[in-house]
């Protein structure tokens, strides 16, 4: 069995007020063992992929499998393979961790002393020992989203899927969940990682995929993607339109990238930070332009996007999932901000 | 923490199973859902009121505030009144199954639900049963509540056990329909509110609370045989007399008749749903 995920040509329409194409043709393959992120800003189809892969929801064309198994005419069989958490797959408000762990085993068919070893080993191992048996309404956003992961995994899936997973989170919940899913990935489950968080990807896949729009606009390790893009982004604002045009002309010699003009704010995605940030200040100087803010960063997912695509995400995608589903009148969660600058100095 | 995940041991649906195979886990998956049901029921005072103090206080109100101004045959209204309030209060308890349904779906729940390779029908027939196990408890209470003010039932225990055997029955059909609602429904609010339009004139144009025979005619034919009031009939019959048969028989075809239409139609919204 070559792959633990195939997507051939994924297909899906959602019909209503303007037709939204979640899915259009969206292929790829997913080794066994591997972590594997889909990266994608709001909207781009990371979550309809996801429906479509774990059996919730038919695509209108292209077929999918999971383990060898088509998900269509085998989804019985794919469902009890596989695992499911993430911002969309919810447990139970009303009933405590353990009883959601224990109900989720017993849906799986699992056996009922089995259960309940499993259920008290992963609250121990997910720290919710304590939490156990109260209501989930107590729960902490972080603690909430750890026995979300734990339920997806009661059964022992092969392979796994966590639709963004951390969306939503705090910064210290985000990197205790990082935790736990790192040390997943060492027992050699196949997962499948859905994020806007450029950081999450680098940090968990091992393979990516960039779709927009319900395109794969990108693929390739993490290193490779950032390595297309140049390492890092030089952000300066100016306080005249026309010192953002000129310091743009400067900095057009800075790297192959072109700089864009945002209002006042310059950005030029640079190979080599410091050099170029050194040589970026030599020009404004010598031109007489003060630059009212000089931040160095890593590129982040917009700048991902920026460099793929030559526009913003965010400008353009406009939630057209979250859209579609709050016409069919579901609110869910929103996503926190869409990037997370990892390196940021102000110089000015 | 370490977690280490092995290949697939317990779990595991081989590629067929066998029609008792599968029996067997619809019913067991029924009966998870159906306990997970009734333990939210336990954990949620609006739905726990709604099932105890609810019925009492109609039971009082129309007792001891409505009662003395409504005539009725046979004089008792206490005995009038009761199969009435046993009928309005289930009815208006099948409600929250159209709530709870919106619920799981806007939170998420279902989304897993539909992950995991439990039996499709088992949400809803896991509901509709908890509903039942609420109803069968409410029914106790408005007995209860009931003997306690004054209920006298002339028929004896049998017809009064098949009168609430008929409630529950009735309450079941309808559990079915609100289950359609809650599924067509983009929130749980909207569930709500789609609901009671539905189930007001249902409840109180019906000869629950006062003598048909009270309104205008072209009212009358409505308020006579639509399925409410045939319940409500056949309930009245059971327990202080007249008449039973006819009203038997249009309630069992009521209820009956429903669940037919409304079970596939219930199946297959949620499998629709996306």
């Amino acid at each position: 069995m070559p792959y633990a995920i195939e997507a051939d040509a994924l297909q899906k329409t959602f019909a209503g007020k303007h037709k939204v194409h979640a899915l259009d043709g969206v292929s790829f393959n997913v080794e066994e063992g591997r972590v594997f992120g889909l990266l994608g800003p709001n909207g781009s189809g990371k979550t309809t992929a996801v429906r479509v892969l774990t059996t919730i929801l038919k695509a209108d064309g292209g077929s999918a499998r999971v383990l060898g198994h088509d998900v269509r005419k085998e989804a019985g069989l794919v469902r009890s393979l596989i695992g499911l958490a993430g911002q969309y797959a919810a447990v139970d408000e009303n009933l405590t961790g353990r009883e959601n762990l224990r109900m989720v085993g017993r849906l799986n068919h699992l056996d009922s002393s089995y259960v309940t070893d499993r259920a008290a080993g992963l609250l121990s191992q997910f720290n919710l020992d304590d939490a156990g048996d109260r209501p989930l309404k107590t729960y902490s956003g972080g603690m909430r989203r750890r026995l979300d992961l734990a339920a997806a995994l009661v059964a022992r899936p092969t392979v796994l899927f966590l639709d963004e997973p951390t969306t939503g989170l705090d910064p210290q919940s985000r990197n205790d969940l990082w935790e736990v899913i790192e040390s997943l990935v060492g027992g050699g489950t196949t997962v499948l990682l859905t994020t806007q968080y450029l950081e999450e990807a680098d940090r968990l896949a091992t393979d990516l995929v960039v779709i927009d729009h319900g395109h794969v606009i990108a693929e390739g390790t993490p290193t490779e993607l950032k390595a297309s893009l140049g390492a890092t982004v030089l952000e300066v604002g100016l306080d005249t339109l026309d010192h953002a045009h000129r310091t743009a002309e400067l900095f057009g010699s800075l790297g192959s990238h072109t700089p864009t003009v945002n209002g006042t704010v310059v950005e030029v995605t640079v190979d080599d930070g410091p050099a170029s940030a050194m040589a970026g200040l030599r020009s404004l100087d010598q031109a007489g332009i003060t630059p009212t803010a000089f931040t160095l960063r890593e590129p982040s997912l917009d700048d991902v996007f920026l460099g793929l695509t030559g526009r913003r995400a965010e400008d353009e995608t406009e939630d057209t999932e979250d859209d579609e589903k709050k016409r069919r009148g579901r609110s869910r969660r929103k996503a926190a901000s869409d990037t997370l600058p990892i390196v940021s100095g102000e110089l000015s | 923490m370490t977690t280490t995940i092995t290949a697939p041991s317990v779990s595991g649906a081989p590629p067929s199973h066998s029609m008792l195979v599968r029996l067997r886990w619809a019913v067991s998956d029924t009966l998870t859902i159906t306990q997970r049901n009734l333990l939210a029921l336990l954990r949620i005072p609006e739905q726990l009121f709604f099932s105890t103090v609810q019925p009492i206080m109609f039971v009082l109100l129309f007792t001891y505030v409505f009662g003395g101004a409504i005539k009725v045959p046979g004089g008792s209204y206490i005995n009038y009144l009761m199969p009435g309030v046993f009928v309005q209060t289930v009815a208006f308890g099948a409600v929250s199954t159209s709530i709870g349904l919106a619920e799981d779906l806007q939170k998420g729940l279902i989304e897993r639900f539909r992950a995991l390779p439990m039996s499709r029908s088992a949400v809803l027939t896991g509901r509709t049963s908890a509903d039942m196990v609420r109803n069968i408890f409410t029914v106790i209470i408005i007995t209860a509540v009931g003997l306690a003010v004054g209920f006298r039932p002339t028929t004896g225990v049998l017809p009064y056990v098949a009168a609430i055997l008929l409630i529950l029955l009735f309450a079941y059909a309808l559990s079915w329909g609100f289950a359609v609602i809650g599924l067509s429904a983009p929130n749980a609010e909207a569930a709500q509110v789609m609901s009671f339009p539905i189930l007001f004139p249902l409840i109180f144009v019906s000869s629950a609370f006062v003598p048909v025979a009270s309104m205008p005619s072209w009212l009358q034919g409505f308020a006579t045989y639509q399925p409410v009031s045939v319940t409500v009939s056949a309930c009245r019959a059971l327990m202080i007399g007249g008449p039973t048969s006819k009203w038997v028989i249009q309630t069992l075809a009521w209820s009956i008749g429903f669940l037919i239409v409304l079970i596939p139609l219930a199946v297959r919204r949620y499998r629709n749903r996306t």
